[in-house]
């Protein structure tokens, strides 16, 4: 061995042993030191006191060279990142320089009712040109994230990202976080964006069939295409409102060249996902690093490792990646493919990494319709119009039955689940009637799914375009658009909270029927909006279950404040907890909620058009004994 | 016109909580259950000039619009309609105006009622006939859009009119309209060249270029046929039987 090669060699070793001192990366990094996002700097900081100032105002920006006039909060879109720790209290004083009112809703968080932001149903608004302080305890942790409840203020950029460390510190570490806010912009104004769907509900597709498509061989056959078409459904209508108005923005940034975050190679990065879109549900991947999701709805759960996984609008999801020495694309496709926000992770500032292109724009399918027996191509039991195919095993497809039933009241109605074909679905599938120790309300245990039902004969009237024939368990699905990608996609039923606890038996079970009639562009519940229907009643200490059953052909986020959702997922004790969950179409699906929080609180679709439109209620919590005016009382 | 629609917005969206002075949650006093600034609340309109014509090659060159504006909200709407053609050459012309009432009965219909006025100009005057409409119009299965109506006149005859189109998509701009639209009578009206019983059918077949959504100019072929007493008044007229015509145009709205 000459000198030179003695040289390299331990040049080689020292590096190596430098290596070796690195790794494992957990084991180096300093959990409670990492490299933060940067945060507002509290007005002030008082023992666990935490006080911010938020100035809500109209600032131009620009977005993809063109100029527009955001409202923004202390200037920016999105709005700064609030920082707490569990046990904190908060003030939060904002200040209103708008000439109309707006508010603040802290999206996810517990707290007291007069807090919760939402006008007209938990205090007056914030008027025009006056300040409101909020102050409340932080009593959990997790990402979250605030935004405007007035009008359609979220839209024009009203949101920001809140990120609460726990008290006792994460049971993961990481070197590095960031925050990356997904939303959308648009130069319309909102009410225009609202006037032209309700004038043409395809205004912003611009993806439907056509004809020469169909010479082309691409999509639908022609027989699929008129069984769509005869039920007077587009199976294109996966978003509303699309990139023929919307720039897709991550952290504000618009896709080219997009936001730019930095790491040393060998971190472990967090990056901390937030959909604040009024309109959009992205599909989230970054090509070449696995993605080991951490936190859903801001709570930990059982790390999952996935390549991409669907964010609906108002979801939060936490995950860690350990990029290696080179760039990666955050690539965040809408979920009609007709656009993307885009970001960039690298080592160094200039790098780029290959924007992968767009897929093929998904077309809906019979499962999305609640044919009994979906999937691909064409059921013939659809060409029957009002018949109910009823699924008495696995492969059924002659029995038919019509539509008289009313699910209810019908138990042998339920059927040998769908979602039992899913190996993540877990157990608790067999009936309730047999199981040691179920609620003596005959309610599932809980934790459980829901079994597959027959839609009943109520079709909620004009507001409802169609009721699917029979709703199932999806929570094992991707969703559409995801189902035949060639990597690991997040779906619900991988979500496990990452400390078990036992989950009290339901006392009660309401259903709640998402409605719709796209041609109208009405959205509802049960068929009646806000306006005609607007309470849903609970009472303090109650254990509730929700059902939530989704006879549209559209995906939902649902939204309900104040009070977590325990989402049934089939996970028992480890059943996560959502502040807002996808329900997609033709879907039922059903959440636990511990009434502890007495007021009213909001429940609704996070599509911000829909719900101002009237998906909308207000769960309302009364101590037991306590009643409901008459004339607020559900016909 | 603001003050019209704040009229109709009254009417229209009288909401039996708006009355309520208490708050119905004591302890919740900012709490007004179904009460929002929201959309759902709302007044949307639309203008639209379906037909916006001319047949270059006919003689005298024969001008037609078809055209309607229609404000409500989810349920109830008033349609005021209007379509008219005309020969320039000529200086006559009838157009025809109707204001209806209309109420969502199904997801994909409403059936609407009022009035229509029909105008003929020409020879120097001008002539009114007023009917009274009851009406469909919606989507029918396979997205054809539909709109029969029945009408009496002042003088108590009854007429029906039936028009469909369907708008297939070439692509995602070029659109195919196929049109068709049939009167019938049940009593004859000759002075205005109506017979009894089936009257015309007109079909049109018009390809239109989306250059927004807003507007699309078209071109086009239109076939008119009549039909048994119709047509014998048509032809004691000096008009034939049957027309073609190729037609230009433009479809506009907002």
């Amino acid at each position: 061995m000459d000198r030179r090669t003695f040289i390299r060699s331990s040049a080689a070793l020292g590096l190596l042993a430098g290596m070796q001192s690195l790794a494992p990366a957990w084991a180096r990094s300093t959990p409670t030191n990492p490299i933060r996002s940067p945060a507002l700097e509290p007005t002030r900081r008082a023992g666990r006191l935490v006080e911010y100032d938020l100035t809500i105002d109209r600032t131009p920006l620009t977005f993809g060279g063109k100029t527009g006039r955001a409202v923004t909060i202390n200037g920016t879109v999105p709005g700064p990142l609030l920082r707490f720790t569990e046990g904190d209290e908060a003030i939060i004083r904002v200040h209103n320089r708008l000439h109309e009112d707006t508010s603040i809703h802290w999206h996810g968080i517990l707290l007291p009712n007069a807090m919760d932001g939402v006008p007209g149903v938990n205090f007056p608004g914030i008027k025009a040109r006056s300040t409101f302080e909020y102050r409340f305890p932080i009593q959990q942790y997790g990402t979250y994230w605030y935004h405007s409840h007035s009008a359609f203020q979220e839209q024009l950029g009203h949101y920001g990202p809140l990120v609460i460390d726990p008290a006792g510190g994460d049971p993961y570490t990481y070197d590095r976080e960031y925050v990356v806010v997904l939303s959308d912009w648009t130069f319309e104004d909102p009410h225009d964006v609202l006037d032209n769907l309700k004038n043409r509900p395809n205004y912003y597709n611009f993806q439907r069939q056509t004809l020469f498509g169909l010479l082309r061989g691409e999509d639908m056959r022609l027989q699929d295409r008129l069984a769509w078409s005869r039920m007077r459904m587009d199976p294109t209508d996966i978003s509303d409102i699309t990139g023929a108005t919307y720039t897709y923005l991550m952290n504000g940034q618009a896709p080219d060249p997009g936001w730019f975050g930095r790491f040393q190679p060998g971190e472990r990065v967090h990056l901390r996902f937030i959909n604040a879109s009024a309109g959009t549900f992205y599909d989230v991947r970054i090509p070449g690093l696995p993605l080991t999701v951490v936190q859903a709805s801001g709570q930990h759960i059982e790390p999952v490792v996935v390549d991409e996984f669907r964010i609906g609008i108002a979801e939060t999801y936490d995950v860690i990646v350990e990029p290696k020495d080179q760039a990666y694309t955050v690539f965040a496709e809408s979920m009609d493919r007709s656009g993307y926000a885009r970001g960039t992770l690298a080592p160094r500032p200039g790098m780029t990494a290959p924007v992968p292109s767009r897929r093929k724009r998904p077309l809906l399918t019979m499962m999305d319709m609640g044919m009994a027996h979906g999937g691909s191509g064409m059921d013939h039991a659809m060409m029957k119009q009002g018949e109910v195919p009823v699924h008495h095993g696995s492969r059924n497809h002659g029995a038919m039955e019509k539509r008289a039933r009313d699910a209810s009241s019908d138990t042998t109605a339920a059927m040998h689940g769908h979602s039992m074909h899913d190996p993540h679905a877990g157990h608790g599938m067999t009936g309730m009637a047999d199981m040691p120790g179920a609620a003596p309300t005959r309610l599932r245990p809980p934790g459980t799914l829901p079994e597959p039902v027959p839609h009943g004969s109520d079709g909620h009237g004009p507001a409802n375009a169609m009721a699917p024939d029979v709703t199932r368990s999806r929570l094992h699905e991707p969703g559409v658009g995801l189902e035949d990608v060639p990597h690991r996609v997040l779906v619900y039923t991988d979500l496990r909270a990452l400390h078990p606890e036992p989950r009290r038996a339901p006392d009660r079970e309401i259903e709640l029927h998402l409605t719709g009639n796209m041609e109208r562009y009405m959205w509802s519940i049960n068929g009646k909006t806000y306006a005609e229907d607007p309470l849903i009643p609970m009472t303090l200490g109650e254990r509730l279950r929700l059902t939530m059953v989704n006879d549209t052909m559209m995906n939902h986020p649902m939204h309900l404040h104040g009070m977590w959702m325990e989402l049934e997922n089939g996970h028992g004790e480890r059943i996560p907890r959502v502040h807002t969950v996808i329900v997609k179409p033709a879907e039922r699906l059903s959440v636990l909620i511990e009434v502890d929080a007495l007021g009213p609180w909001a429940f609704h679709c996070h599509v911000l058009y829909h719900m101002e439109l009237g998906m909308f209620r207000v769960a309302m919590v009364q101590p037991p004994g306590a009643s409901i005016p008459d004339r607020f009382v559900s016909r | 016109m603001h003050r019209l629609r704040f009229f109709l917005a009254l009417l229209l969206a009288a909401s039996p909580a708006l009355a309520q002075d208490d708050p119905p949650f004591p302890d919740y006093p900012d709490f007004e259950p179904g009460i929002s600034v929201r959309a759902d609340q709302k007044l949307y309109s639309l203008a639209l000039l379906d037909l916006l014509e001319v047949a270059p090659a006919a003689s005298g060159v024969p001008a037609r619009f078809e055209g309607l504006y229609r404000f409500g909200n989810d349920y109830t709407r008033i349609w005021l309609k209007s379509e008219g053609e005309g020969v320039f050459a000529e200086r006559e012309g009838e157009a025809e105006f109707q204001a209806l009432y209309s109420r969502l009965i199904s997801a994909f219909f409403e059936i609407q009622a009022g009035l229509r006025l029909d105008t003929e100009v020409g020879a120097g005057d001008i002539r009114a006939r007023p009917h009274l409409v009851v009406g469909l119009e919606g989507l029918a299965p396979y997205w054809f859009e539909l709109e029969p109506a029945l009408f009496l006149s002042a003088a108590g005859k009854v007429s029906a009119r039936f028009t469909g189109s369907y708008d297939l998509l070439l692509t995602q701009r070029l659109v195919l309209q196929p049109r068709l639209e049939v009167n019938a009578a049940l009593q004859g009206v000759e002075d205005r060249g109506i017979g009894r019983g089936l009257n015309d059918a007109e079909i049109g077949l018009r390809i239109r270029y989306e250059i927004t959504r807003e507007v699309a100019p078209y071109v086009g072929v239109n076939w008119l046929s009549r039909f048994g007493e119709t047509a014998d008044l048509a032809r004691s007229g000096g008009v034939p039987r049957t027309e073609a015509r190729f037609i230009v145009g433009v479809r506009l709205w907002r």
